[in-house]
């Protein structure tokens, strides 16, 4: 029984640690849609926020330096597609996988001509690496049955930017329907023409939203390159902002049901780990391939049958023009 | 989308590359590597096959070209373009290599074509494939004797027959010093994307080590990396691949299962400048020192002298032919 309920802990450990790039990514996206903005450049931001973070804290040894690279690099690329998209009312898509290609690029080129090692950057040894947090008492909680298992294998020793994300996730739902801002940004997301005969700037918002969404990006990327891995490698998103983005078409654009689409999409490769090669009862040892598409099975099942219409943000992939 | 980024790719490459002038001397010597995904600093498969070339370089003074083949539709490309633009002998490094190579070198009847890692019969082509299972015996021995649980985990790269060559060997020495040892087995993924996923690899470790495996052969390219820091961040050891990987994390890899990669580079860049160069395929394994286990400084301390002088006995007899290792596919 103990032992069950243990693998039952670390495969919850697992998802959150999977999980933790997508939520952020899919908060990021969040923030951009519903002010009306399509962002399908997270993967490249996300790889940029990636490469400059494992750069900076390569070359300084500070992981902290490091993040905050990172962030810039991905607020950057936000501002390039917001001056594209917003100020120049360009197509949103096009903007947004113009980045992609050019970050996919960009990055190894760089770690290419920075550090000769390839497209990557060196292995970062672990103090330049975002540190894991001790919480206290855990020695005294672990005898506790059920209690002391969970504190130590789930909230012991997570890494720092797993509570950065957590506070993320609380404070995006706090922001979107407690505040003025949220209001204006859901508003603008809806009806831009509204928000402008109140007399409230629809670029500024806009602005205001994709810049959120590079600095979530940016931690997202931090994440994989200092705090989950150890270093860049090309292409090393491996379609995580792509993932992030059905999670948000997934939970219909809201936050709780976009962090619950996350999780399931991180569960399900949680799962997929640990089934490999084990045998089942009944079916046997299931061949590789077959678990590996388990998450893809899982989406298309959950989309088809279970999620029903989801509704975009109405003004969403619209520029604004003022007058027609 | 893809053919202008293959092209900008290609631009960039025949720009970094030396001696890239298309007008070649018909006399002049030029070798050529194209490498496989996880590039030319995965320190391992790839590396080894750079630090092969490397050595002729520094030897005899010749540059070589190099292609870093980064998906899929490069791959013929850039092996077309390098025997056009005059390549003497062009080292493919990688099986998945092989339908290229097999294209280009029909096309290109005078160039002569390295092949590693599958097998290739063409009168201008050499291929070498190495017995994996021979030296993945020996670490799988190792990783039996330091485990205290029992328990030895195995992470592969792209679930292909030989890299089930890696794992079927690892599993007999295992159970040949514990005859009740379990080993647990995960595979990155089904396409060559998985040799380069270092994050998947470390959550792949992980769950390992969560089932009480607390040494792990990664025999992954790059994605192996993630699998290595993985088993320092949890405080168990890892075992390395291709290249002689103990230095990344120094007294925290076990040994590694070393593919003389970068030999047969070597060699056959020597044997075509020489002229003794022979097409064919070649099978080498513990007895020809195209596989083994790596002992140095940074994991002496991790070896203990029984440890060593068990696995020096099996590598005698397996080259004796007293003990038999089996492959994946007879």
């Amino acid at each position: 029984m103990d032992e069950v309920f243990l693998a039952i802990l670390l495969l919850v450990d697992a998802t959150i640690r999977v999980a933790t790039p997508l939520v952020l990514a899919a908060f990021a996206a969040l923030y951009g849609e519903r002010a009306g903005v399509v962002d399908i450049g997270l993967e490249g931001k996300m790889l940029a926020g990636a490469f400059f973070a494992a750069a900076v804290a390569s070359s300084t040894g500070n992981p902290w330096l490091g993040l905050l690279a990172g962030i810039a690099a991905s607020v950057a690329l936000s501002l390039v597609h917001g001056f594209a998209c917003i100020t120049h009312n360009g197509n949103q898509v096009v903007s947004g996988m113009a980045i992609n290609i050019l970050v996919a690029g960009l990055a190894p080129t760089l770690a290419y001509a920075w550090f000769h090692q390839g497209g990557q950057t060196p292995l970062l040894p672990s103090s330049a690496r975002l540190p894991q947090v001790h919480l206290p008492g855990v020695e005294v909680l672990s005898p506790i049955p059920v209690i002391g298992p969970i504190y130590r294998e789930i909230f012991d020793d997570a890494n720092v930017l797993i509570w950065l994300t957590v506070l993320v996730v609380i404070a995006t739902h706090w922001v979107l329907t407690r505040t003025r801002f949220g209001l204006r940004l859901r508003a603008v997301g809806e009806s831009p023409a509204a928000v402008d005969t109140a007399g409230i700037s629809v670029t500024k918002l806009r602005y205001q939203a994709v810049i959120i969404t590079g600095v979530l990006t940016g931690v997202a990327g931090a994440y994989l390159s200092t705090a989950h891995g150890a270093g860049f490698v090309r292409d090393m998103t491996a379609g995580k902002g792509y993932l992030a983005l059905a999670a948000l078409i997934f939970g219909k654009w809201r936050p709780w049901p976009t962090l619950f689409a996350c999780l399931l999409f991180a569960f399900t490769d949680a799962v997929q780990v640990r089934l490999q090669g084990v045998p089942l009862p009944v079916v046997g040892v299931i061949p590789v391939q077959f678990i590996q598409m388990l998450p893809y099975v899982l989406t298309v099942l959950l989309l088809a049958g279970f999620v029903g219409k989801a509704v975009a943000p109405k003004a969403s992939g619209i520029p604004y023009v003022k007058e027609r | 989308m893809k053919r202008i980024l293959a092209v900008l790719t290609l631009s960039v490459a025949a720009g970094a590359a030396p001696l890239a002038t298309p007008a070649q001397a018909a006399d002049e010597f030029v070798p050529a590597v194209v490498f496989d995904q996880g590039g030319k600093f995965d320190k391992s498969f790839n590396e080894a096959a750079y630090n092969g070339a490397e050595r002729f370089k520094k030897e005899t003074g010749i540059n070589y070209r190099e292609f870093e083949i980064t998906n899929e539709s490069q791959r013929e490309q850039a092996m077309r373009n390098m025997a056009r633009r005059g390549a003497s002998v062009i080292a493919a490094v990688g099986f998945s290599q092989t339908a290229a190579a097999d294209k280009v070198s029909r096309e290109f009847p005078n160039t002569k074509f390295c092949l590693i890692d599958d097998k290739l019969e063409l009168p201008n082509v050499q291929s070498v494939t190495f017995k994996e299972q021979e030296g993945s015996f020996l670490v799988g021995m190792l990783a039996a004797m330091a485990s205290k649980t029992g328990k030895v985990g195995f992470v592969g790269g792209m679930d292909i027959p030989l890299i089930r060559n890696f794992l079927t060997g690892y599993e007999q020495g295992v159970k040949q010093v514990k005859a009740d040892g379990e080993v647990i087995t995960n595979m990155t993924g089904t396409t060559p994307a998985a040799w380069n996923d270092p994050t998947r690899g470390a959550e792949l470790a992980k769950s390992q080590f969560g089932r009480g495996a607390d040494i792990v052969f990664a025999a992954a390219g790059a994605t192996g990396l993630g699998v290595l820091q993985a088993a320092v961040d949890a405080g168990k050891l890892g075992i390395g691949v291709d290249s002689n990987q103990n230095w990344v994390h120094p007294g925290k890899v076990l040994t590694s299962m070393v593919k003389r990669v970068d030999v047969t580079v070597y060699d056959c860049m020597k044997s075509a400048k020489e002229g003794s160069w022979k097409a064919g395929h070649r099978v080498v394994g513990l007895k020809e020192e195209g596989v083994g286990y790596a002992l140095d400084e940074n994991n002496r301390k991790l070896v203990t002298p029984d440890m060593e002088k068990a696995v020096e006995e099996a590598k005698q007899k397996i080259i004796a032919g007293q003990l038999q290792v089996k492959p994946y596919q007879p």
